[in-house]
């Protein structure tokens, strides 16, 4: 029992409830670990008894699944796909929340940091789904914004806009876009804005101050931003197979293809564990690089 | 190699919003002189400091720095050194690079930057710390650091804000010393804002008090502390007793005022003119120009007074008392000259009528 050692030897006095509820030991451990376990050894067990799957089949531990995708045309193309479009949305978020997060940090007026935070933040209340498909209502041949392109002539007839790469881009980019801004609003929050001051009392012109000093100082931001959009583009799942369609499979609409439709669970064990490897992979390269880079290191 | 130039700020206002933070102020700061601009909070001397970097744009009024006028130029534009409160040392850079960034700035050759980065410093004692990153730095070298950045390029004017807040006591003065040794050894002319008076009397050629956005009084140290102007300078620098009076008559350098119904000191001023005869003034006398008088022949002035409370500080005694005026004068004493007998003992306070001075009585007009 956690609470039999208890320690309460005070003098006759007496003891408040929270103090003697503080008192117990392990108490703290114990609230760690239940969230911990909750979180990792739950998932974590699931998640391995899948990937057993992509490695054991009846016969025992077999290779074949894996060596199948790593062979398959089909499958590598998706691959080479799914790493594409997660590289392009990274860096289209990147572009766009930029001067967002800048601006963020540079307005003195509360109200427009209000005003933006709201703009930044309401779609992220609203249901994935409902966005997607507010993303298909715009985008199609004679949606909104192929009727405003014809309107201004700057088109004569409607761009393929959707159940392609452009569309996963836009609605994906469109959706991985907060958590951008806020990666960078977070480091760039601890910047100390009167570093730019001091530069250009020393005689930089405020861009160049900008590049100088506040840029490096936010690239800690870039990375952690770009290595999130990055990441969970790589196994996004709905925006693609709504805004895609079959004509853009990404690794994750493949490995639910292959669970609800082919039902070679083997298979989709062995799509996971690649995306699962990758992933890591990635995030170990980021660490690697925020090592051996000082300007990255211990800025925050 | 006396670099310095001479700053003149005239009818400088700066507004924000409707608030006048800097009130039709004139300031002329001479080549190679170190003026502290010293105030309470809110008294507009950080804003004063930022209209003459830049960072700020005058309402209305002028800035020459050596005779050209920069109120329009941009802080980039002014080639004013600046060390900023909390250093600003950009974290990013190491020592060198921190020092060499307004010389590259300035496109210097690739030599001279090194050669100047060693020689600086050198100048602060930082030799060995030129690969290191600004955080591995103490508050005192970090200091060191942004004070070299702040006069490598050879600025004609050197802008300090709040220079030695960030460090504790020791640390203060020992980077008082050494920013005052450099001044003079570079001789560029120099502007510390500070609201710590003592810092302001040790390091300053001049002090320019302010206060609400005005200037108050801009003098020698040593005049601001023996003469102030006014009530607000006599009692924002050190302790300081006021004794209400009425000037009754003057005499050569002498000025008799009447304290009390049948109590008059006399006072050697020169600030006292015919004019003021009648007039309700105060009389300002430092706690330790007023000593513990025996008999009353001893002194150009005594004054009865009750002890309330006496208080050992180390080196000196103060000792609290309440006059015949109903006034209570502090008085500080080396401590080897009092003991607790005065305890609410009367005692006869005695001072000689060089070591009072005259200051207008604002209250009352």
């Amino acid at each position: 029992m956690i609470g039999a050692k208890s320690e309460l030897r005070i003098p006759a006095k007496r003891v408040s409830l929270a103090l003697r509820v503080s008192r117990i030991t392990g108490l703290k451990w114990l609230l760690l670990f239940i969230p911990l376990g909750y979180i990792m050894v739950l998932m974590f067990f699931s998640m391995f008894d899948f990937f057993k799957l992509s490695v054991f089949n009846d016969d025992g531990f077999t290779l074949q699944y894996l060596s199948h995708i790593f062979t398959t045309p089909v499958y590598l193309k998706v691959l080479w796909l799914t790493v594409k479009i997660a590289l392009i949305v990274t860096f289209c978020a990147l572009i766009f929340a930029y001067p967002v997060a800048y601006m963020l940090v540079r307005t003195e007026s509360g109200l427009w940091k209000k005003v933006i935070f709201a703009a930044v933040l309401i779609p992220f209340w609203i249901s994935l789904l409902v966005r997607t498909y507010a993303w298909t209502i715009l985008l199609q041949k004679n949606g909104a914004i192929n009727k405003l392109l014809l309107e201004l002539g700057i088109i004569n007839e409607p761009l393929d806009l959707l159940y392609n790469t452009t569309g996963v881009v836009i609605g994906m980019t469109h959706i991985l876009l907060p958590y951008m801004i806020l990666s960078l609003y977070s480091v760039m929050e601890g910047i100390d804005q009167r570093l730019l001051q001091a530069a250009q009392g020393m005689g930089a012109r405020p861009w160049k101050a900008f590049i100088q000093i506040f840029l490096p100082l936010s690239l800690p931001g870039v990375l952690a931003g770009s290595l999130l959009v990055f990441v969970m583009g790589l196994g996004y799942y709905i925006t693609p197979a709504l805004l895609g369609g079959a004509g853009t499979p990404m690794i994750s609409m493949l490995i639910e293809s292959n669970i609800n439709t082919t039902l070679n669970w083997h298979l989709a064990s062995a799509l996971s564990l690649v995306l699962f490897v990758a992933t890591l992979l990635l995030l170990l390269i980021a660490l690697l690089i925020t090592r051996s880079n000082p300007m990255l290191k211990g800025l925050e | 190699m006396a670099l310095g130039d001479s700053l003149s700020i005239s009818n400088a206002t700066k507004y924000y919003k409707k608030f006048k933070a800097v009130d039709d102020v004139n300031l002329t700061v001479n080549k190679g002189e170190f003026l502290t601009i010293l105030g309470p909070s809110g008294s507009g001397k950080t804003s004063l400091l930022k209209l003459i970097a830049g960072f700020e744009e005058l309402s209305d009024g002028s800035i020459l720095l050596n005779n050209l006028d920069i109120t329009k130029k941009k802080p980039y534009e002014r080639e004013i050194g600046m060390l900023f409160q909390n250093y600003a040392l950009f974290p990013h850079m190491t020592v060198s690079d921190n020092i060499a960034y307004p010389l590259r700035l300035r496109k210097f050759p690739k030599e001279e930057i090194i050669e100047r980065v060693q020689s600086i410093l050198k100048l602060v004692h930082l030799e060995e710390y030129g690969s290191r990153y600004p955080e591995q730095l103490s508050g005192g070298q970090q200091q060191r650091v942004a004070l070299a950045r702040a006069i490598v390029f050879n600025p004609p004017l050197l802008l300090l804000d709040e220079p030695l807040g960030a460090l504790d006591k020791n640390l203060r003065k020992q980077m008082q010393l050494e920013i005052m040794q450099i001044q003079e050894k570079v001789g560029i002319t120099t502007i510390s804002v500070t609201h710590d008076q003592e810092e302001a009397l040790v390091m300053s050629d001049r002090i320019c008090v302010m206060n609400n956005g005005r200037i108050e009084q801009v003098d020698s140290p040593k005049n601001i502390y023996k003469h102030p102007k006014n009530r607000f300078v006599a009692e924002f620098i050190g302790e300081i007793n006021l004794i209400k009076g009425e000037i009754i008559n003057i005499t050569d350098e002498i000025t008799k005022v009447k304290i009390k119904d049948n109590l008059t000191v006399k006072i050697k001023t020169d600030v006292a003119q015919p004019g003021i005869i009648g007039k309700s003034m105060l009389i300002a006398i430092r706690p330790e120009n007023i000593q513990i008088a025996q008999e009353s022949s001893e002194f150009h002035n005594t004054i009865h007074a009750k002890v309330l409370d006496t208080i050992y500080v180390g080196d000196s005694v103060i000792i609290q008392t309440k006059a015949v005026t109903g006034e209570n004068i502090t008085v500080k004493v080396p401590a080897h000259m009092s003991d607790s007998r005065f305890d609410n003992r009367d005692i006869l306070l005695g001072w000689n009528h060089k070591d009072a001075c005259l200051i207008f009585d604002e209250t009352q007009t």
